[in-house]
């Protein structure tokens, strides 16, 4: 288990633990974005661990959590058709406004798990009789594969392949979480996984304009607590670039191959965030010269429809500006086997990562 | 009837040019359920309690305590790495016996088949049920067969239940979990549930992995041999894992466990494909470990005995009861914080990234 258990040893933690305490000068309020890292902080207690001036909001990159109710509606429909709708499991439990897919599946849909966007171009190699649509959900991280695996399918000629494209982008996230009236974040913990892929070139225009540090971290505690210090020290250098804490990892270019993959296959484009709204150019849509495998336009399912009021307040907690335990529903009206919303139903979701690990009632 | 004969196990003894697979008509009650039945069936678990072909199974038992349970299997698929259907059929009643601190002496088994089920398949699951329950030193005595039609099953289900006998002065209860207890588990943990799924459509991935199913009653005869009555309460994590076996226990028994997790083993194996995954090892299923609450006092006796036996080689103790936080199980971490363990919410899903 290299590159695991290197980053979660107790006698490295408390020492980063103290050079936080050591640096931070006055009470800052900073976000890590991606679900992953919300995982992992509250798995490991490390916000209890950290000085009582740092303040960890958490961010929006939880695709689960952020795919909107009509894309989800649409999944749904696309089971009912007796098309094979294949998606990455967390996606199976969260509510569209007619239940969820676990529910589509007990209802006769054909709803079926696959880890990779690969087994599902291969399922309708398979099938050649049936229409076989996976759910691209997930952020810039698992865009390229699934880019890769459209090309593919119109390469190999399989025409009984589509995808539900619902992709999203983490910097007009970002963008998105600094413009809100009340906006108390100072400086981000960038997504490791992401940069992976995107490289973080993209993140220094926003941290020079909004006066926001942001440090590209990775996933276990260490990379956590040394990308908070980081944050920490370069507030107080007043210095607001982009560092790389996840080097083991993340270049400054990223992976320009799959970012060219991606850009072939995909175009940006508007995007709902579910709780959110819709945040421009924030999206990826297939473009015309992929049409063909757009599951979108194979069954004309026209636009999707709006998200429609409801007790949870997903969009509060997703741009930092509220904590899962403030929600009256939580841990009582919206738990993992009953959510009200999608935080609570993925791993990554903060709702969830909260309830899992105690901290209700 | 002659003993079957082990060495050449998937061998189906039917002439596969008359029935290579099974017909609905093999359910029926006429001439081709009893072919099935003397074939396969009688043939695979052949017994004197068995041999009769009664409606039923007749057993004489010593004056005491009987426990009883019973248990259904729907897996997917039907072999997998270390394992299949049947031994999990066997082992799994076995071990619910053996929960109770009770001797596991007779088996029933339910077969509903779907048509079109190959023979070879079902005497394959049938041989492997006879290994199972001779490694555990239990007869297979009764049991019934229906056919169900093609796309209505999943192969083979199985039900099996059975009858164990208590021994005198052992009582064994989630309600004897008393503060102080000392949490043992006797084994690494994680494998049958990483197992199953390194197979399962659509989530294929490489490893060397294989079930940990395997009969416990072994293991708890030498656990209380050693420490008789001072064993509380023993529970074998399967579904929903450690995890989901100590919420059960220490909501049952109101009162609280703490458990060590670094004290838990987990192959790397298994850590491997659950970091991959988004998956906890601790909510992993496992059908060969149990975990065992002991009298403080008696603790070590308890862990060099489960050490002893081949199926607890690598037994450790993770954990001891409190009276503080009564019905919740807490974790110290690795890292120094520790965590509440929840109750497994549905199934665990593999994660997007």
């Amino acid at each position: 288990m290299r590159y695991v258990d290197e980053f979660r040893g107790e006698t490295e933690a408390k020492t980063l633990r103290d050079l936080i305490a050591r640096d931070v000068r006055k009470p800052v309020t900073l976000m890590e974005v991606c679900g992953g890292q919300t995982h992992t902080i509250i798995k490991y207690g490390l916000d209890e661990l950290l000085p009582k001036e740092v303040r960890l909001l958490h961010g929006p990159g939880c695709p689960v959590c952020v795919t909107p109710i009509g894309l989800i509606d649409q999944a749904v429909t696309l089971s009912e058709q007796g098309v094979i709708l294949t998606s990455f499991g967390d996606m199976l439990r969260v509510p569209g406004t007619r239940g969820d897919l676990f529910s589509a599946k007990a209802r006769g849909g054909d709803v079926r798990i696959v880890y990779s966007p690969v087994d599902a171009l291969k399922l309708a190699q398979d099938n050649p009789h049936r229409q076989v649509a996976f759910f691209a959900v997930g952020f810039e991280t698992t865009a390229p594969a699934i880019a890769m695996v459209v090309e593919r399918a119109h390469v190999l000629k399989v025409p009984n392949f589509s995808i539900l494209a619902a992709h999203v982008l983490v910097p007009p996230a970002l963008r998105a979480v600094l413009d809100a009236p009340g906006n108390e974040v100072r400086g981000f913990l960038a997504p490791g996984h992401v940069c992976a892929v995107m490289g973080y070139w993209e993140y220094q225009p926003i941290a020079a304009k909004y006066r926001a540090p942001i440090v590209v971290t990775g996933f276990e505690p260490l990379d956590l607590l040394q990308g908070i210090h980081w944050c920490v020290r370069a507030l107080n250098e007043g210095r607001f670039t982009v560092d790389n804490q996840y080097s083991r990892a993340v270049t400054e270019r990223g992976n320009e191959a799959a970012q060219a993959m991606m850009n072939r296959v995909f175009e940006v484009c508007d995007r709902e965030w579910r709780g959110i709204g819709v945040i421009p150019q924030s999206g990826l849509a297939v473009r015309p010269a992929y049409s063909a495998y757009d599951a979108a336009v194979r069954f004309a399912l026209g636009e999707p429809g709006h998200d429609t009021a409801s007790e949870c307040i997903a969009g509060d907690i997703l741009r930092g500006r509220s904590k899962p335990t403030a929600c009256p529903a939580f841990g009582t009206r919206c738990t993992p086997e009953k959510p009200l919303g999608a935080p609570m139903v993925s791993a990554e979701g903060v709702c969830a990562a909260y309830y899992q690990f105690g901290r209700h009632s | 009837m002659s003993p079957v004969d082990l060495s050449l196990p998937f061998a189906c003894p039917l002439p596969i040019s008359d029935y290579p697979t099974v017909l609905l008509a093999h359910g029926g009650g006429g001439r081709l359920s009893h072919q099935l039945i003397d074939k396969v069936f009688a043939k695979a678990f052949a017994n004197e309690l068995l041999a009769p072909m009664h409606d039923g199974a007749v057993m004489r038992v010593p004056a005491g305590r009987i426990a009883m349970s019973t248990d259904s299997f729907v897996v997917k698929p039907l072999f997998f790495p270390g394992g299949n259907i049947g031994e999990l059929a066997v082992c799994g009643t076995v071990n619910d016996l053996a929960m109770c601190g009770a001797t596991p002496m007779w088996l029933t088994a339910g077969y509903i088949l779907e048509e079109g089920l190959s023979m070879e398949t079902l005497w394959r699951v049938a041989s492997s049920m006879r290994q199972a329950a001779d490694q555990a030193g239990v007869k297979i005595v009764t049991g019934d067969t229906k056919v169900v039609d093609r796309g209505k099953g999943d192969g083979i289900f199985i039900n099996t239940a059975g009858v164990g006998l208590i021994p005198e002065g052992i009582e064994v209860a989630p309600l004897r979990m008393a503060a102080g207890d000392v949490v043992l588990l006797s084994g690494d943990i994680g494998r049958h549930g990483v197992a199953i799924l390194s197979v399962r459509d659509g989530l294929s991935f490489e490893s060397e992995l294989q079930s940990d199913a395997a009969p416990l009653n072994g293991l708890v005869t030498s656990l209380l041999t050693a420490v008789g009555n001072d064993v509380h309460v023993l529970r074998d994590p399967t579904r929903g894992g450690v995890a989901s076996a100590l919420c059960e226990l220490a909501s049952a028994a109101k009162l609280g466990v703490e458990i060590h997790e670094k004290a838990i083993p987990v192959r790397d194996a298994v850590r491997g494909a659950c970091e991959m995954l988004g998956l906890d090892p601790l909510y992993v299923a496992n059908e060969g470990k149990l975990v065992a609450f002991v009298k403080k006092e008696r603790a070590d006796e308890a862990l060099a005995a489960l050490r002893a036996h081949p199926l607890g080689t690598e037994a450790s103790i993770i954990g001891q009861v409190t009276a503080e936080h009564p019905g919740r199980v807490v974790m110290k971490s690795g890292m120094g914080g520790k965590r509440v363990i929840e109750m497994m919410s549905g199934e665990q899903l593999p994660r997007i990234c």
